[in-house]
């Protein structure tokens, strides 16, 4: 069973949180918190396991991250999952997104936080692992999203003008910036099939 | 109709979206909670409105706010609201935010029953599967109870995404209402061969976590996973089943010898590492679990584990390590190699493994490679981490693979000089426990302790706040209890009773004063065989005398108590030796009688006294009529005995018994198998003493320029020679005398039970145990009160005292790394006396005060404050030279722009701070002052001023002593480790600023100048290469300041490089001083 997905900058910073079991706010924040700590002062050529923080079952749980950039992708799991199996994972749901957003970069994280969501849910459901096959994975949320637009229809044609208005007018969001290009350069790992 | 949803949406879109909240709180940087607040209310404005739109667009704000931390409940209902819109885009919203903030005692949960109901039997899939999404996170067991016949019916949907949910989300239901797995199983089992792989991959999921849980009630499936194995392509299936092969085999051993086969295919073709490390996993899970066949297929495992990540290797490696020692033991080199890896987590991992592997052949040989590490080690916990390793290693199974104890004890001393260590009483209560237990080591431990005593500054000085210092304690303890071995009692009385001991813990200076009385009596009748010697005992009663009163003072009431007895029974011995009585033997007789370690096994040998029922109520309880059993309630002293034993002796007994069956069980067959061990022999044990007496050890040969060394500490490399040396003679005589080879065998067992006392425990009797406690308790029931003791443990005081350690310790943390603060003139030489060895100052120019000269005395160590880079603390010793009462003292500094002495609240700036106690004649107490200093650049000195009232019999004076304190460069660096690597970055980054200095004619070797400049000023040696050395250290404000020391022909030349250039100069100064002085 996974217990939890983090998603956080390299200043700890949540960008994605879900957790299988139920914790009150402030405990997830100091999760959140325990793990950045725990992870971050790790080197870049170390392994990715390592014992959950006290917080989330401690040494019952493991800890498996990869690090991309400036985001890190952590899962925390019991003892039933296999840690590279795990890792392998991580790398798919990162590619998925890398698709889903063409070139995905932090900020798309930032302001699309639901989006991930939702394709995180094509992926892992109430902690078990739904679905390894990007291909699989990308048709469900496409074809979500096509139902969405069709929903929205005329009536969410001037809302969506109304954004992309309000993104013009303001320099942080323009792609150009790529304040945190998440850079895939692993492309050998696609080990499932 | 179409227009109104238009202007709906018109009005909506200046809305804000959740990306405008996003963008908001990054713009709101400095009033991130303040414009939350405000969002928060916008929102609750937004759910008050009927459009579901909006409300939908706050609900996914606030799901946003929930992953920040806020409280998201209070809009419970109005998620209900949005998941029941009859919009994809809405419901999906509104699951989102109840799979992130609904959870079993959310109460609107019991709302969504029939909304989930409908969402399931919808026509669309994805309305369907976003409520299987949603459902999956917030199940509870009403909601699995109602919804487990539809999500059943789900389970043969006709698309394939629909069923692999339906699948997924049954384990949660079984979960959540166990009584559906029977119904739903057969279904459940049909999925494994659904032709969707997706649905299957769900199915051997669910199959796998519950097997987990129960493995036995999933054997009937193995041969249907075999066949899934051999088929599937799938990496993620093939983990999974691989995995509860791995859970399956122990249960049925039959089904290992199947897998090997497909399962070393797949070893051999798969190419995804994950996959690869799960067969092996498993194949070792089946090696395991088959008893033969183990050769063959090792070899080929460990090669695959080499390259398979360190981490995992190493996890699969303690696997196999459980049943099959020898094939991990032959990579030890390996392992050892691992110590040095970059990664935390690899390092101990390792040192787990090594844990296994030791035997009493590479015993001496693994634990010199740890020590390498411990010196070179990053960090702390990691090297408190080895330090309990390297105890744990060769404490294990009652030190079974220790040959020589001698190595053992200069191991533990060695240990002691760790900086910041937590381990203090670890360390402590190993070196009690060996010196107790092992008769024949005695004589060197305390020779060692007695070392360690004599530098105990060297301890306590730099590392006060971190509990090294317990060793003392131990050191203390075995010096006293076996003072008969101690070359010269004397001294080691004379060490115990410095005035700096008075900075000790309260408990470690109890100890002190009790064994400084134990020595006492050791004197005495040294003395009092030669009657030439008389002076000499009452030279040293005179001695105790006059310390003493310093322990009396104590704030600790055990010290105090224990010191005043103590000092009047000292006083009324110098009375009788005044009067020519021979005392020594009565003193002597005050701690008469060994201490024996206790056997586990004791309480139970302890006879119930005669008319001691432990079954019968001392007072029958409440609800039983009282009148009835009256007549046999014991009384008196069995009342109390046996009340003691009443809770502690059933509970006690049984569990040793068992547990030291099985031990010795285990001993024999450990001693049945090991071709190395011998019983017990006294012959290979002279062997020692003469190979390595106490006369070769460089006890005496200290040097005490070099600080945190304890002196003697290279030693325990001697030993591994020796120890090589004194096996191959062995093997030599062996082979020589094969046809004897029984009687030698004979012989070396005899050497072990003597060497190794604790390995014997038969020689520890109960009836010993009985009679040390007596003295305490009445009667034999009393050793039950040792309940909880650890059998382990004889010394049970020491853990007794561990609360303590803890607390006190943690006190200590608040202190900072003490910092001395040298004058020049006691810098001549650093192997002078011990009071100046402490770094102490005599405060400048102690005016000689009007009528009672220099009734006062005062030395001074000034520390920079760690956590305060603005703080200075100094503390000051006191000491009453005169015969008059000295009280009222107070201390003053005229406060220099820069320096300021901190002063409590409300007092002026001139006012003088209380020194908070009182002198009696010849007493010396110590006081703290913390200054403030704002720079740190330049040294300064303070002047300063004493004022106290003498007190005689019959008058009282005011008396003023006026100083000077001198606060150098130096005393604002703190001693701090630094890295090669952090420190080449440090020089690269080019903040510092650089400057040099030549020393012309310095004679002394190359590592005395560096323990010097270390001792001193404060540096830490970060790399040494031949003559050339770096240094570092930083100052409380956190300057760095790097040294480039290189030597020749007498020359030495520093350079040195600093981000302050004007302390640079000063401390370089400082150094230049030092060393024109030698």
């Amino acid at each position: 069973m996974i217990k939890a997905i983090l998603i956080f900058n390299n200043h700890g910073k949540p960008r994605l949180s879900k957790f299988y079991e139920h914790y009150s706010e402030d405990t997830e924040q100091q999760i959140i918190r325990e793990t950045f700590h725990l992870v971050s002062k790790r080197d870049e050529n170390v392994c990715n396991f390592l014992e959950g923080g006290m917080l989330i079952g401690g040494s019952e749980n493991e800890l498996i991250y990869r690090h991309y950039a400036t985001l890190y992708f952590v899962f925390c799991v019991d003892s039933s999952e296999s840690e590279l199996g795990i890792l392998d994972l991580i790398q798919v749901f990162v590619e998925t997104l890398d698709k889903c957003f063409e070139n995905v970069c932090e900020l798309d994280l930032i302001f699309h936080v639901d989006k991930v969501h939702n394709i995180l849910a094509e992926m892992v459901m109430g902690g078990m692992v739904l679905e390894t096959n990007m291909n699989e994975i990308i048709t469900q949320v496409d074809a979500q999203n096509k139902m969405e637009k069709s929903e929205a229809g005329i009536a969410g044609a001037p809302a969506r003008a109304v954004s992309a208005v309000k993104n013009m007018n303001l320099p942080e969001m323009p792609r150009n910036i790529n304040i945190g290009d998440i850079s895939i350069k692993v492309p050998n790992l696609p080990s499932f099939k | 109709m179409a227009l109104k949803i238009v202007k709906g949406s018109i009005d909506r879109m200046f809305d804000k979206n959740l990306q405008d909240l996003v963008r908001g709180i990054r713009n709101h940087k400095e009033d991130e909670a303040k414009y939350i607040s405000t969002c928060i209310d916008e929102i609750k404005q937004e759910l008050k409105q009927d459009n579901i739109a909006v409300k939908a667009n706050a609900v996914c704000k606030l799901t946003y706010l929930q992953m920040l931390g806020y409280d998201v409940s209070w809009a419970a209902f109005n998620i209900v609201e949005v998941m029941s819109s009859s919009k994809f885009t809405y419901k999906r919203i509104g699951y989102l935010a109840a799979s992130q903030c609904f959870h079993e005692s959310t109460d609107v949960i019991m709302l969504t029953t029939n909304q989930i109901r409908k969402d399931l039997s919808s026509p669309n899939q994805y309305d369907t599967g976003v409520a299987l999404t949603g459902l999956s996170c917030f199940v509870t067991p009403d909601l699995a109870r109602d919804l487990a016949n539809d999500i059943m019916t789900l389970m043969s949907h006709t698309k394939p995404y629909i069923r692999k949910k339906a699948v997924l989300i049954m384990y949660k239901v079984f979960l959540k209402y166990p009584e559906s797995l029977r119904p739903a199983f057969p279904r459940l089992k049909e999925k494994l061969e659904d032709p969707d792989p997706g649905v299957q991959s769900a199915a051997v999921n669910v199959i796998c976590e519950l097997a987990r849980r129960n493995p036995k009630n999933y054997l009937s499936l193995a041969p249907l996973f075999f066949k899934l194995m051999t088929s599937s392509t799938n990496n993620w299936v093939l983990i999974k089943i691989i995995k509860l092969f791995g859970a399956l085999t122990p249960l049925e051993p039959r089904l290992g010898k199947k897998l090997i086969e497909p399962l070393t295919n797949l070893i051999h073709s798969t190419s995804a590492m994950s996959l690869l490390y799960e067969c092996v996993n498993t194949v070792i899970a089946v090696l395991i679990s088959l008893s033969s066949g183990m050769p063959n297929h090792s070899a080929s495992i460990q090669v695959s584990l080499r390259s398979i990540q360190h981490y995992l290797g190493l996890l699969a490696m303690s696997k196999i390590l459980k049943t099959h020692p020898k094939s991990v033991q032959s990579h030890k080199d390996l392992i050892l190699q691992c110590l040095d890896d970059k990664d935390e987590s690899i390092r101990l991992r390792a040192l787990d493994l090594l844990y296994g592997m030791v035997s009493k052949k590479n015993l001496m040989e693994i634990v010199k490679k740890l020590m390498l590490h411990v010196d070179k080690a990053e960090g702390t916990t990691y090297r408190d981490e080895l330090l309990t390793k390297i105890i744990d290693i060769c404490s294990q199974s009652n030190y079974q693979y220790i040959t020589n104890f001698e190595w053992y004890i200069s191991i533990l001393v060695e240990l002691t000089r760790l900086e910041g260590t937590r381990h203090g009483h670890l360390i402590a209560s190993q070196m009690l426990d060996v010196a107790i237990r092992v008769k024949a080591i005695r004589a060197f431990a305390v020779a060692q302790m007695a070392t360690l005593l004599d530098n105990a500054h060297l301890l306590t000085g730099n590392t006060q706040r971190n509990g090294i210092c317990e060793v003392l304690y131990a050191a203390a303890w075995i010096c006293g209890e076996f003072s008969e071995h101690l070359e010269d009692p004397l001294s080691t009385l004379e060490a115990m009773l410095r005035p700096k001991v008075a900075t000790l813990p309260g408990h470690i200076q109890a100890v002190y004063v009790q064994n400084a009385a134990k020595l006492f009596a050791t004197v005495l009748r040294g003395q009092e065989g030669a009657p030439a010697d008389r002076t000499v005992a009452q030279e040293t009663s005179q001695l105790l005398i006059d310390r003493l009163p310093l322990f009396v003072q104590s704030a600790n009431l055990e010290v105090q108590e224990r010191a005043s007895c103590i000092l009047q029974l000292v006083k009324y011995i110098q009375k009788l030796q005044q009067k020519d009585v021979e005392v020594a033997e009565e003193v002597t007789a005050l701690f008469a009688g060994e201490l024996n370690p206790v056997a586990p096994k004791a309480q139970k040998k302890v006879p119930v006294p005669e008319g001691l029922d432990l079954d019968a109520w001392i007072n029958e309880p409440p609800s039983e009529s009282e009148s009835e059993d009256e007549g046999r309630k014991p009384k008196g002293k069995a009342v109390f005995a046996k009340e003691e034993s009443k809770h502690t002796k059933p509970r006690y007994t049984e569990v040793d018994e068992k547990e030291l069956a099985k031990r010795r069980e285990v001993r024999k067959a450990e001693q049945a198998n090991n071709p190395f061990y011998i019983k017990a022999s006294p012959s290979s044990q002279k062997v020692y003493q003469d190979g390595v007496g106490v006369e070769h050890i460089p006890v005496v040969q200290i040097d005490l320029s070099v600080p945190l060394k304890v002196p003697g500490m290279p030693m325990s490399d001697q030993y591994v020679k020796l120890e090589e040396e004194r096996r191959q003679k062995d093997k030599a005589d062996k082979k020589k005398k094969d046809k004897k080879k029984r009687r030698e065998k004979g012989e070396k067992g005899r050497r072990r039970k003597g060497d190794s006392g604790p390995e014997s425990e038969e020689d520890i009797t109960p009836a010993h145990m009985v009679d040390i406690t007596t003295e305490e308790m009445p009667e034999n029931a009393l050793p039950s009160d040792d309940d909880e003791k650890d059998p382990n443990d004889p010394h049970k005081k020491s853990s007794k005292h561990k609360k303590k350690k803890q607390k006190k310790e943690k006190e200590e943390k608040e202190k900072k790394k003490k910092k001395k603060h040298h004058h020049h003139h006691h810098h001549s030489d650093g192997a002078g006396d011990e009071s100046v060895q402490n770094g102490n100052v005599e405060e400048e120019e102690p005016l000689p005060v009007s009528n009672q000269s220099s009734s006062i005395y005062s030395m001074c160590d000034i520390q920079g404050n760690l956590q305060d880079g603005s703080q200075v603390v100094v503390s000051v010793i006191f000491e009453n030279k005169c015969d008059s009462f000295i009280k009222a003292m107070e201390f003053n500094v005229l406060d220099s722009l820069n320096s300021k002495l901190q002063r409590p609240e409300g007092a002026g700036p001139h006012d003088g701070l209380t020194v908070p106690f009182q002198l009696p004649p010849g007493i010396s107490n110590e006081a703290r002052f913390v200054f403030s200093v704002q720079s740190i650049v330049m040294p300064q000195k303070l002047k300063g001023t004493l004022t106290f009232i003498v007190k005689t019999d019959d008058s009282s004076t005011h008396e003023k002593l006026d100083f000077k304190l001198h606060f150098t460069c130096t005393s604002y660096l703190i001693t701090t480790p630094c890295y090669s690597d952090a420190y080449a970055k440090l020089l690269e980054s080019g903040d510092l600023k650089g400057s040099s200095l030549k020393l012309e004619g310095v004679s002394q070797p190359f590592h005395h100048l560096l323990a010097r400049i270390c001792f001193h000023h404060h540096f830490s040696v970060v790399e040494r290469i031949g003559s050339c050395a770096s240094m570092y250290s930083r100052s409380i404000q956190g300057h760095h300041v790097c040294l480039l020391v290189k030597t020749a022909d007498q020359t030495v030349s520093i350079d040195a490089k600093c981000d302050e250039p004007g302390l640079l100069g000063n401390v370089l100064d400082e150094i230049k001083l030092t060393f024109s002085q030698c």
